[in-house]
């Protein structure tokens, strides 16, 4: 799950603030009401019984159909959640202290974790049914995906130029007229940019999403995740290439339907164009502008958008100055309902922990998270190590960068669980150590993070400034030094943080890993997570997941940004 | 340096380019000719600049004496050796400065030496003598976003001098700066150079800078576009220091006016260029309809009264040869004008069109942009003939393309757009890529 980092120029810069506490507290009170709530249901609910699941290929393109249906529902959701809960964080500077603060620790917290905890609430939403497992996996793949498009547009709206803001208050447009006029539009390229990421990141956790266990309960839906889950179950390799090759298909058609045509509408909303900047374009939106039947429907739209407009955007009365100060009023039922809340959560974390609660646990679960933040650091120490000068290379070669981003983007793309059953095959037939060579399965999705952007970096050196280190005779480790490594360091900075978020999230599905009845673990937190999942024991998930939480806070807070806003401010070619 | 001071003829020169071509590969297997048969002499002691616009092939030229990129014909000799990849003795100043945001001044300034592996101390004293020479005393540890353009710029120079070149070789270094700052550093340069405190022997100026040439150079070599090369060059006779209200440096800035905008085909070799407006594929230059109207009425109002004289104009509309040129050309293309021996002259039609309403401009307009550019021409009739009236742009780019390089095609493309646009002839559609005849509800 890919953090997003410009988010930060306008979150909180260095130390954490009250405010990033009382976030941490209410994200742990909801998990702990959750988990407590799915411990007390779990015995009497019916064991769903779905379709098996075939191996048969001929299924694979209605599995691929259905899959790709819940990630596009998730996606719609990831999108209502944007537009409500970011343009709230940026309108009312009160909510907003809270709501960001807030939306840093939900991107912490592993994916799994939220579907552990919320499967028992969803089924109980449609009982005995599919139904409510869809609604779960459906809200497994929406975590994997909302928290970054919710940072991204609400740090648009945070940016928006103040003279077109001015410019829209002058013609007195109302608040609903300037959103979906000016503050929608802008913030519509960079929001594209991450639902591709965020696209690509639910790819990972469809599989975890679409074979569920959670104790002794497994519920599998149709599916690409549920066919490549049983597919490992069934020891089929061929199963696991025909998943492959689906996949890849299924990746290049929403490519081309969707993302292309969007990235090159998108285009038109560009505040800023860079003279000599390739426009994007997509062959699907050319053909689609062609089309005249769609001009005719895009002539009903806009003219239906108009009456609605009419209805929203008059700004009846006289014109007034926006209210300046804030009603101490409310500023003190917005603390009393805080307040309220921090009792609630804090109450239901007590009623979850406090039975059970031992110390031990928590130092059991801070140790096994050393191990794999020592993992985490070490694949990326590692991934840089090979990917910077090779994107260096690339970068500074354009014919050659032009063929590698779009590879790299369709890497990351690639659910790499696919990979995982090859590796626990090795691992079992030449008796490998897992602790050491399960570790590569969670770099594996989120190097090419790294890889992109350093090329991106490396393409963006002007072409005067490499010709001053020609000129100079500038050579060897000195150049790499001097000139190529600090050019590309904001860059790699940014790639390497998404790496690392990704690959703690991506610890809970590779830290224990199967092949039919084989089954190889590696000691660490995402191992001690999958397996309280897997024994549907709330207690262990809970500390499990509020400990990677914390870990992934602390690095951020610690590494990343310290290291993001030295890069910002001493590299940046501006 | 005193310009009766030129050394003898017989001296060896610093720098031999003989009969240099280069070319670039195009997308479509063909190749691009941005340099013809070049060749330039640089003696010791000399200033000698490289006057164009912008394309026509003095930074390409510049680059491959500095070994930055290789001549596909013709010879590079630096003090008799040919020049093969990044010659020691050859350093290069900057347009954009090209200063590394992450180094302080003084280790961008150190950062030549580093990479010859100079000792450490001599780095450090050379490095300081050079941050002194240029004025940047006390900047040392500044980083370069701290500093304004024109001590960047100084950086950009310090950083050249202190691995003692024999050559230095300037890319508009001035360009980027406002007007005070650019002309305080020339001074400051000159006067350097004149009292021969800097290590270098001499000096390659790019400029696009008529005014810049004639104040800084010994002798100025006029480039042509389309490929590039040399037209004419030019002694700067004028004696050190120079002043820019001396009769004999204007009348040399109206000379050098003269030679740039004569009409092609009176060179000394046969043109490459086609006379404008001759066929669908002349290259149109992108000019806005709104810098077409400006100049004509400039040149319609007093003290012109429909004839000027381009130095006058561009000084009194603060243009640049590279922003004044291409409207002159426009107005020239669409017989709004005549341009020749340095002066506009309004045609007829040019002069109704400054006194004419905004109706009446648009007409007029129309009526020279079918007349007169065949593209246009082209264009209308395709639309009048097909039934539905529309036509994709990427036909008429097909066609084009088979005259010109796809850039210069989309180029043509836009600029026609923009004056059909203006003339209310037909309607483009940028989302689809159409053209066509009625204009959009």
């Amino acid at each position: 799950m890919p953090p997003n980092t410009t988010a930060w120029s306008t979150a909180s810069r260095g130390a954490p603030t009250r405010f990033d506490l009382i976030a941490l507290v209410l994200v742990i009170g909801l998990f702990a009401f959750l988990a407590a709530g799915s411990r007390g249901v779990l015995a009497p609910l019916a064991v769903v019984e779905s379709n098996p699941i075939s191996l048969d290929p001929s299924h694979l393109p209605e599995y691929a159909a259905r899959t790709t249906l819940r990630m596009l529902a998730a996606m719609a959701l990831s999108l209502v959640f944007t537009f409500t809960y970011a343009t709230w964080a940026a309108k009312s500077v009160r909510a907003g202290k809270i709501l960001v603060p807030l939306l840093d620790v939900l991107q912490s917290v592993p994916i799994l974790g939220f579907i552990s905890v919320t499967f028992v609430f969803f089924m109980s939403l449609a009982p005995g049914r599919v139904l409510g497992a869809e609604y779960a996996a459906i809200f497994g793949i929406f975590t994997s995906q909302a928290w970054n498009m919710a940072f991204s547009f609400y740090q648009s709206l945070r940016t928006v130029p103040t003279e077109l803001t001015e410019c829209a208050k002058s013609f007195r447009l109302s608040p609903w007229a300037r959103f979906w006029r000016l503050e929608v539009p802008f913030a519509v390229p960079p929001l594209i940019w991450n639902m591709m990421m965020s696209m690509s990141g639910g790819w990972f956790f469809v599989v975890a999403s679409e074979a569920i266990t959670v104790g002794s309960h497994t519920v599998t839906l149709p599916g690409m995740g549920a066919y490549i889950a049983r597919a490992i179950e069934e020891r089929s390799l061929a199963a696991v290439g025909f998943a492959i090759l689906t996949m890849l298909i299924v990746i290049v058609i929403y490519d081309q339907l969707l993302f292309r045509p969007l990235v090159a509408w998108a285009d038109l909303f560009r505040f800023e164009q860079e003279p000599g900047a390739i426009p994007p374009r997509s062959w699907v939106l050319e053909a689609l502008g062609k089309s005249n039947l769609l001009a005719r429907l895009l002539r009903l739209l806009r003219r239906s958008r108009r009456q609605l407009g009419i209805a929203f955007s008059a700004a009846p009365g006289l014109p007034r100055f926006e209210p300046q100060q804030h009603s101490r009023l409310l500023d003190g039922v917005g603390i009393a309902v805080l307040i309220a809340l921090l009792a609630l959560a804090g109450w239901q974390t007590d009623r979850l922990l406090a039975p059970q609660f031992a110390w031990r646990d928590v130092g059991t679960a801070v140790g096994l998270g050393a191990i794999t933040m020592l993992r985490v650091f070490v694949l990326i120490a590692l991934a840089s190590v090979v990917w910077v000068p090779i994107g260096v290379w690339l970068g500074l070669r354009p014919r050659m960068a032009r063929i590698a981003q779009p590879l790299a983007q369709f890497m990351a793309a690639f659910p790499t669980n696919l990979l995982f059953p090859v590796v626990v095959a090795a691992i079992v037939n030449f008796k490998l150590n897992a602790d050491l060579w399960l570790s590569p399965l969670m770099i594996l999705g989120t190097q090419w993070y790294i890889l992109f952007n350093v090329i991106a970096g490396a393409a963006a050196m002007p072409g005067e400034m490499r010709a001053v280190g020609t000129n100079l005779g500038v050579r060897g480790w000195l150049w790499w030094r001097r000139i190529a490594l600090p050019a590309v360091f904001p860059f790699y900075v940014t790639g390497a943080l998404t790496a690392s978020g990704g690959s703690w999230n991506a610890a809970v599905a590779a830290e224990v890993a199967s092949w039919g009845n084989e089954h190889v673990e590696a000691a660490g937190l995402g191992a001690y997570i999958a397996n309280a999942t897997t024994e549907g024991d709330f207690y262990k998930i809970a500390i499990g997941c509020v400990t990677m939480s914390l870990y992934v806070l602390i690095i951020n807070r610690l590494l990343w940004r310290p290291l993001y806003y030295y890069a910002e401010r001493k590299f940046r070619l501006s | 340096m005193n310009a009766n001071l030129k050394p003898a003829p017989s001296a060896e020169p610093l720098l031999d380019v003989a009969h240099v071509r280069k070319t670039f590969p195009r997308g479509d297997g063909n190749e691009l000719l941005v340099l013809e048969d070049v060749s330039v002499k640089l003696a010791p002691g000399e200033i000698v600049g490289l006057l164009g616009r912008s394309g026509s092939g003095k930074s390409t030229l510049l680059r491959l004496i500095a070994g930055l990129s290789e001549p596909s014909g013709g010879e590079v000799r630096y003090l008799g050796r040919p020049v093969a990849g990044p010659a020691e003795g050859i350093a290069m100043v900057f347009q954009s400065f090209a200063l590394f945001p992450w180094l302080t001044v003084y280790e961008n300034v150190a950062l030549g030496l580093e990479a010859l592996h100079v000792a450490r101390d001599e780095t450090r004293s050379r490095s300081l003598a050079a941050i002194d020479l240029i004025g940047l005393d006390g900047f040392e540890s500044a980083y370069p976003r701290e500093l304004s353009g024109g001590m960047r710029q100084r950086v950009g120079f310090a950083r050249a001098l202190v691995v003692h070149p024999n050559i230095l070789l300037m890319d508009e270094p001035f360009s980027a700066l406002d007007v005070l700052t650019a002309e305080n550093l020339r001074t400051d340069f000159l006067d350097l150079w004149a009292d021969g405190k800097m290590p270098i022997k001499g000096v390659i100026l790019v400029t696009h800078n008529i005014e810049e040439a004639v104040q800084m150079c010994d002798r100025i070599l006029v480039f042509a576009s389309n490929p590039g090369r040399i037209v004419t060059t030019i002694d700067v006779g004028i004696p050190r220091p120079r002043d820019r209200n001396d009769a004999a440096f204007a009348a040399l800035v109206e000379r050098i006016y003269v030679e740039m905008t004569a009409k092609p085909g009176r060179g000394p070799k046969a043109p490459v260029e086609r006379t404008p407006g001759t066929g669908i594929d002349t290259v149109l230059p992108r000019v806005s309809s709104n810098l077409l109207s400006g100049l004509i009425e400039t040149v319609a109002a007093q003290p012109f009264a429909g004839k000027a004289d381009l130095p006058e104009i561009a000084s009194e509309l603060q243009l640049e040869i590279d922003d004044l040129f291409p409207v002159a050309e426009s107005l020239q293309v669409l017989r709004f004008a005549d341009v020749e021996g340095g002066d506009l002259r309004l045609t007829a039609d040019g002069l109704a069109f400054a006194e004419g309403t905004s109706d009446e401009r648009k007409k007029l307009f129309a009526r020279h942009l079918l007349a007169n550019v065949p593209l246009a021409a082209h264009v209308k009739r395709v639309l009048d003939e097909r039934a539905s009236h529309t036509a994709p742009k990427s036909r008429f780019l097909d066609e084009l393309e088979d005259h010109m390089a796809p850039e210069a095609a989309e180029q043509t493309i836009r600029a026609l757009v923009s004056w059909a646009r203006y003339a209310e002839l037909f309607a483009y559609d940028d989302e689809a890529g159409m053209f066509s005849l009625e204009n959009p509800t």
